[in-house]
């Protein structure tokens, strides 16, 4: 008996218990679905792998399979397949999450420096050249 | 060769600021938590039938009736939001009313979870795909936001309510009934 016990105790122990889905809920009809149109899915694919998946924070919606990047594609998608041009969605989701949802860089209030920091040191170098240039001559 | 060359002094002093810079910055703990844009802004349009047989669903029309709710967003799925339940309760207690958002969830579940739990809710609506969290800019369970009496949004708490937390909160609610 006792032997039965342990036994069943070991097995249990080495059959992995299915971890606790997040949820039990099936996906967005269009999280894995898709659209018809193959223009429409390129559209919508090239959107995915530029925004970013807030629970998986280095992963873009088309790369992962957590359930909210599920329901973010299928955004994308209704909304494509709605008509809606891509950077109004991309518009759509920064107005609520900020830049930090978009892996495209945009000039804002915020980023500016990013663009502007290249072009003054491309400045920079350009004016240092010259005048070097100037001076062997 | 007389003198400091100061030019590659200069040079050596900013790199070394930037390094101290990069050393500085990758010692900092990182804010997992992305903020929402819609703080400041009014609760975007949508309508969400019920997610318990014990409250109705959730409209944007019932957060612009004059008094300012806590807007909880949970799932009974997640552990954090059952372990801020009872701050919840607390926060009803002290006069908060509250309605909530139940992401991708069963009615049953969300009933067996309101039935452990406690419910504080005054109406609940059901999100099975993300689409109210997505527009008010969560991106988690639990959060928990702050609507004023004109529907508008004037905070989000990220992350499970804890006791400190309740004060903060009755004071946000005042702030957003005035």
């Amino acid at each position: 008996m006792k032997k039965l016990i342990s036994l069943i105790m070991a097995v249990s122990l080495l059959t992995p218990l299915p971890v606790t889905a997040q949820d039990t809920m099936p996906p967005a009809p269009l999280a894995y679905q898709q659209l018809d149109d193959p223009a429409q899915e390129a559209e919508a694919r090239d959107l995915m792998h530029t925004l970013r998946c807030l629970k998986c924070q280095s992963q873009s919606i088309a790369d992962s399979d957590a359930p909210m990047a599920g329901d973010m594609r299928h955004q994308v998608r209704s909304r494509i397949l709605a008509g809606e041009e891509p950077e109004a969605i991309r518009a759509w989701l920064v107005e609520r999450y900020g830049d930090y949802v978009s892996y495209t860089p945009t000039v804002s209030s915020t980023t500016w420096p990013l663009f502007a920091i290249p072009v003054l040191l491309l400045a920079i170098c350009g004016f240092v050249f010259a005048s070097r240039m100037r001076r062997r001559s | 060769m007389t003198g400091v060359r100061w030019g590659l002094w200069i040079i050596v002093g900013v790199t070394a600021g930037l390094f101290g810079l990069f050393a500085y910055q990758l010692t900092q703990p990182k804010d997992e938590f992305v903020e929402s844009a819609m703080v400041g802004k009014q609760m975007p349009d949508f309508d969400l039938p019920a997610a318990s047989a014990t409250r109705p669903g959730l409209a944007t029309g019932d957060l612009a009736d004059g008094t300012p709710k806590l807007l909880n967003v949970f799932a009974s799925w997640c552990i954090p939001c059952a372990a801020e339940a009872p701050y919840l309760e607390e926060l009803e207690r002290n006069g908060a009313q509250i309605v909530a958002v139940a992401i991708r969830d069963k009615p049953e579940d969300v009933d067996r979870f309101l039935t452990i739990y406690g419910n504080p809710f005054t109406r609940i609506g059901r999100d099975d795909i993300s689409e109210v969290q997505l527009s008010i800019g969560s991106s988690g369970v639990p959060e928990t936001f702050v609507i004023d009496g004109k529907g508008r949004i004037t905070h989000q708490h990220i992350g499970d309510i804890r006791a400190e937390h309740v004060p903060m909160l009755l004071r946000e609610l005042k702030e957003a009934g005035a």
